[in-house]
């Protein structure tokens, strides 16, 4: 009894065959991980956290319409998410219109995917995989384009980068100094929208935040550097989707608490080591 | 040699006949103001009446409703980085990823796209003279969030003077920073001033930390302002007189107290509403 339900968690037999299997989502889950982590450490500063699960109910509810109506699957998770991010980085300036508007958007996204689901009658995995993710869900073809979604949004990123960490830090400056607040956050609301229609596909939308909040907020409790935080965060990133996929590989659960958890546990440890340093400051000052 | 000449004749920044108005409310208007160089202006007032306002005109952020203002000979626009502007303080929380220089450093090239590929050093070289300059090398590697209101405010003034400024625009710089910190701060403003001959307009609600290095101040009230060395402006006649209502200047020590003027009410606009530029 116990064995069994050990040996759903953790279970190394086969292994190097099913690695050849998911070669592709590792793949996926790599590039996945630095974009995610590199996009959080933004997300962080301009208090988008809610944002990001408000854009990955929309591109679930695009992914499963793609599923009902047989348009694929990596093209309406796209489209669901860039207009929901799109739209909020329209409607909102202020945190607080941004917060509400998000807040009518959510359910109502989840609710039209829940639809589309029931409506579809194919294979029960994909049904549930767009919520809380899915292991050897990417195929060649749906590779190059993930890759290429997140090559684009990480362009995007590195491109507007100083110009945006100063709007998020002092928008007044900025914008006396000439940087085009407004369009720099539709960029970079665009980004976003690239980024988590990507990451619905391999963790799934409930649980996007592990890769695109998790990895950066460890990281920010340990780097106060503008190049070393993205970096650790990507590797962050990089750690918990990629390790959450070779440990799923042995089990029979899904993938994304093995990502969560990594992703969690990264987070607490780096927070002891940040508080510890915090302290060891004081006490030097 | 020819900047020089220029300066001498030109003032740095010039309004004329400048009005603001929000809809049906004119915050103020028929502003005629000169700045030479090397000027300190202290712009003071209630709440809301339009101080914050001449600083965003200036930076060509807010729109005049008539007049004009040119900033070094050329109509005010958006964008102008021969402006250093410090605005209201807002703490940086923890957690930003930046170091005090790094803040420095974007009032170098924060506006500019695209990774930093050339002139680093140049840039370093910058940021380390502006961060010396305010005397904040010893906490200059330290996390910004981690930095005290006063050190932050420092660095900020950093900021805006590492792109060597034609003119200061300061917004309440030292609201919250304790006395000590206080006289640091506005000094490093003096400072600039005297060595540099850059102008400030200097906005606050408390005239007495910037009184000595004051030359002119620019008093807004009830819509309507005015302009003078101290001793002409800060006296009990003429703030009534501006008011419409008895206000008392009083002088305490070496500290001048405003009595009476009213801050949230004024008689000669009932239907005011409440601005917050």
């Amino acid at each position: 009894m116990n064995d069994d339900w050990w040996s759903r968690v953790f279970n190394f037999q086969d292994y190097g065959q099913l690695l050849g299997l998911v070669q592709n989502s590792l793949i996926a889950a790599a590039v996945l991980g630095i974009v995610g982590g590199v996009i959080g450490v933004f997300v962080m500063q301009r208090d988008m956290a809610f944002a990001v699960h408000g854009v990955s109910e929309m591109s679930f509810a695009g992914a499963a319409g793609a599923l009902l109506f047989g348009v694929g699957v990596v093209s309406g998770a796209l489209v669901g998410a860039v207009v929901a991010a799109l739209a909020i980085g329209l409607l909102g300036a202020r945190a607080r219109d941004r917060n509400s508007a998000i807040g009518v958007l959510m359910p109502f996204g989840l609710g039209l995917g829940i639809l589309f689901l029931a409506l579809f009658d194919g294979r029960a995995s994909s049904k549930f995989g767009l919520l809380t993710g899915q292991i050897i869900s990417v195929d060649g073809p749906d590779l190059g384009r993930l890759i290429a979604i997140c090559l684009v949004a990480l362009v995007v990123l590195v491109a507007i980068w100083r110009p945006l960490m100063f709007d998020s830090l002092d928008p007044d400056v900025a914008e006396a100094r000439g940087v085009p607040g407004r369009a720099l956050s539709l960029l970079f609301m665009l980004a976003l929208g690239l980024v988590v229609s990507v990451a619905v596909q391999i963790v799934g939308a409930l649980l996007v935040l592990a890769l695109l909040v998790t990895p950066a907020a460890a990281a920010l409790r340990v780097s106060a550097s503008p190049v070393l935080a993205p970096l650790l965060s990507a590797a962050f990133g990089v750690a918990a989707a990629v390790g959450g996929i070779l440990l799923a590989l042995g089990g029979s659960l899904p993938i994304s608490p093995y990502i969560t958890t990594i992703s969690f546990l990264t987070y607490l440890a780096c927070r002891v080591i940040g508080s510890g340093r915090d302290r060891s400051a004081r006490l030097a000052v | 040699m020819t900047d020089l000449s220029r300066a001498g004749d030109r003032p740095v920044l010039r309004l004329r006949d400048a009005s603001v108005a929000f809809g049906h409310r004119t915050l103020w208007s028929g502003l005629d103001l000169d700045v030479a160089a090397g000027e300190f202006i202290t712009v003071l007032g209630a709440n809301g009446s339009g101080k914050s306002t001449l600083l965003k005109a200036v930076l060509g952020l807010r729109a005049l409703s008539a007049g004009s203002i040119e900033v070094l000979g050329r109509p005010a626009r958006r964008g102008n980085r021969s402006i250093g502007y410090v605005p209201q303080q807002r703490l940086i929380p923890a957690g930003t990823p930046m170091r005090g220089r790094d803040l420095v450093s974007l009032g170098v090239d924060g506006h500019r796209p695209g990774l930093r590929l050339r002139g680093r050093r140049a840039i370093a070289a910058r940021v380390d003279a502006a961060i010396e300059a305010v005397e904040a090398s010893r906490f200059a590697a330290r996390p910004v969030g981690q930095l005290s209101g006063g050190e932050q405010q420092r660095l900020r003034v950093a900021q805006a003077l590492v792109a060597d400024p034609g003119l200061l625009l300061c917004d309440e710089l030292l609201i919250s920073l304790d006395l000590h910190h206080q006289r640091a701060v506005s000094g490093l403003v003096d400072r600039r001033r005297r060595t540099a001959g850059t102008p400030v307009l200097f906005v606050t609600h408390d005239v007495n930390p910037v009184l000595a290095m004051t030359d002119r101040v620019l008093y807004f009230a009830a819509g309507q302002h005015r302009l003078g060395v101290p001793e002409e402006v800060l006296r009990s006649d003429v703030l009534s007189e501006l008011y419409g209502t008895r206000v008392d200047v009083a002088r305490i020590g070496e500290r001048l107290v405003v009595l009476g003027a009213p801050d949230h009410h004024q008689p000669h606009h009932p239907d005011r509403v409440e601005v917050h530029p």
